[in-house]
């Protein structure tokens, strides 16, 4: 509730500012010596996200996209290209905690109350309790859980669960927000309504969003852009520009240029495209 | 030897766990039949005292003897308790740092999962010989070897067997490794340690009483049971047993007790999901 700003408008590809720049990025897992096969997970990457922004990356299973996240989020390093998040190394990024993650699993930890969860980062960067305190309750409330600040997590449903975990991910007011796949486990009513939370979540902080998921529905509802990849080694087919209007509702599901969209982004997944160098078959 | 528990842990707490007051009377009905069909089948079939002493018997047994008895299991509960605390405090720290450092796990997790395997009660006289005869240390040590490698074992297990996503979390927050310590695997290895603790208690307690029935003072509870089984005083024997039972399960039941005191959610967690 501190930051009221709402993200720019347009969808477009960001002009001058931009949060996170990937240039030339690629992975090679195994290869030199090392044991294992060599698997290429990711060919020359090339992307920037401005400030505000909602992008899905969506593709076919193994297509890197989870790699993709981690790398912007320095949990992996590249093999190749550069990654810059507040025109710093995504390193420097990190150490900064520039950075909130969500999983598909919420990763609670059964030993602290709902509210001791979200305290953690605050406790990592040696906030003050009272402080500590006051930013989780704050964060409880933006995603709706005051009420269960003194339960454990086991105590809650995996769409709450999954909401604290969102919670604990805002705590830092975070540069750039990661997720990967954070509904996937959730069931398909439970999924929409957690869209249209995390949708008016985004729409008050106004936090960059990177969000990794199977579903196309999902990606088209909640995003400003949609980059769509290919199967191994993943490369970005289409970029997608979301231009339904900025809030999005439950009627957002039911407009014709919503369904247009799914279909835009459906038939970019489908296109052939590939070029069968290498690494397809296996 | 058995040793390495399983890790998560409450379904043997639950077994013991007693809500209401209502849950006892089954098993106590339960325990005094048995005894009662024990008593009748002992006397009509006509069972030699040294074959199976009546439970009235063991009973008046108990009474006649129960400063001597009460003397020895006061000696052996020393031994049981002092070898408990050196072998548990001696795992839990050299687990801790066998799971900190990758060297020294290399090095040594090997031998301690093939000593885990080894019989260390067989080491007995020896441990007399190297501690003194007559000395209680003698056999807290015992003890204290046999509580130590489960302990350790458990101890790095519950360390290391850390959801790849709660370090990828921490990393994301570049946390420190002393706070990963403190604030993820610690408490995961808690629930990994009292399973180890429990298991332990029993040990302890087989260790130092076998202990002594190779060689200890005559007031201990080992050579209480030896010297009388020797005497076909086997009433006196079992009379004995039975303080020996309520050291084993007393111990027990405050492992359980300790473990809820420490990481009361995970009893919570299990008795709901």
């Amino acid at each position: 509730m501190t930051v009221p700003a709402p993200p720019s408008p347009r969808a477009g590809p960001p002009a001058g500012e931009a949060v996170v720049r990937l240039s030339g990025v690629s992975m090679v897992f195994g290869g030199d010596g090392s044991a294992g096969k060599r698997v290429e997970a990711l060919r020359d990457i090339d992307l920037a996200i401005g400030r505000g922004e909602f992008i899905s990356l969506i593709g076919p299973s193994g297509c890197g996209k989870s790699t993709l996240l981690r790398i912007v989020g320095d949990l992996i390093v590249p093999s190749a290209g550069t990654v810059t998040v507040n025109d710093k190394p995504a390193r420097r990024a990190r150490l900064d905690r520039d950075y909130g993650m969500v999983f598909q699993a919420p990763v609670l930890f059964d030993w602290r109350t709902v509210q001791k969860n979200v305290e953690l980062p605050l406790e990592i960067i040696g906030t003050p309790r009272a402080g500590r305190e006051a930013k989780a309750r704050e964060m409880l409330e933006l995603v709706e859980l005051a009420d269960f600040a003194a339960q454990r997590p086991w105590q809650l449903s995996g769409g709450m669960q999954q909401r604290v975990a969102i919670a604990r991910a805002l705590a830092l007011d975070p540069a750039i927000l990661l997720m990967d796949e954070p509904f996937g486990a959730l069931d398909e009513m439970t999924r929409e309504r957690m869209n249209l939370e995390l949708h008016r979540i985004w729409a008050r902080t106004g936090t960059t969003v990177i969000f990794v998921t199977h579903s196309i529905p999902e990606a088209v509802f909640l995003s400003t852009r949609v980059v769509v990849m290919s199967p191994r080694p993943g490369r970005i087919t289409k970029v997608v520009p979301i231009d339904l209007p900025r809030e999005r509702t439950v009627e957002t599901r039911e407009m014709a240029r919503y369904f247009q969209l799914v279909t835009e982004v459906r038939e970019a997944l489908r296109a052939p495209e590939g070029d069968p160098a290498d690494g397809a078959s296996s | 030897m058995t040793a390495i528990a399983e890790p998560p842990a409450h379904r043997g707490a639950r077994l013991v766990a007693i809500h209401r007051a209502g849950d006892i009377i089954p098993p106590a009905v339960a325990f005094f039949g048995a005894v009662a069909v024990w008593e009748v089948v002992a006397r009509v079939l006509g069972l030699k005292q040294f074959i199976l002493p009546r439970p009235l018997a063991i009973f008046a047994a108990w009474q006649a003897n129960l400063p001597e008895l009460l003397g020895a299991t006061t000696y052996t509960l020393g031994e049981i308790l002092g070898g408990l605390v050196i072998g548990a405090v001696a795992g839990i720290l050299v687990g801790g740092a066998t799971a900190r450092f990758a060297r020294v796990r290399a090095s040594l997790l090997p031998f301690a999962i093939a000593a885990n395997a080894v019989p260390i009660i067989a080491f007995a006289p020896i441990f007399n010989n190297w501690f003194g005869v007559d000395s209680q240390f003698s056999k807290a040590m015992i003890a204290a070897v046999l509580v130590f490698f489960p302990v350790m074992i458990n101890t790095v297990r519950g360390l290391l067997a850390v959801d790849p996503a709660a370090l990828e979390l921490m990393r994301s927050y570049a946390a420190p490794e002393v706070r990963v310590f403190r604030s993820v695997r610690i408490p995961n290895a808690l629930p990994f340690v009292f399973t180890a603790l429990r298991v332990a208690t029993t040990l302890a307690t087989i260790g130092a009483i076998v202990a002594e029935y190779f060689a200890a003072p005559r007031g201990s509870l080992g050579q209480y049971i030896a010297t009388q089984s020797a005497f076909l005083a086997f009433e006196r024997s079992w009379a004995a047993i039975i303080f020996a039972a309520a050291i084993g399960i007393g111990l027990y039941l405050l492992v359980v007790a300790l473990e809820r005191l420490v990481s009361p959610w995970a009893g919570a967690r299990d008795a709901t999901t």
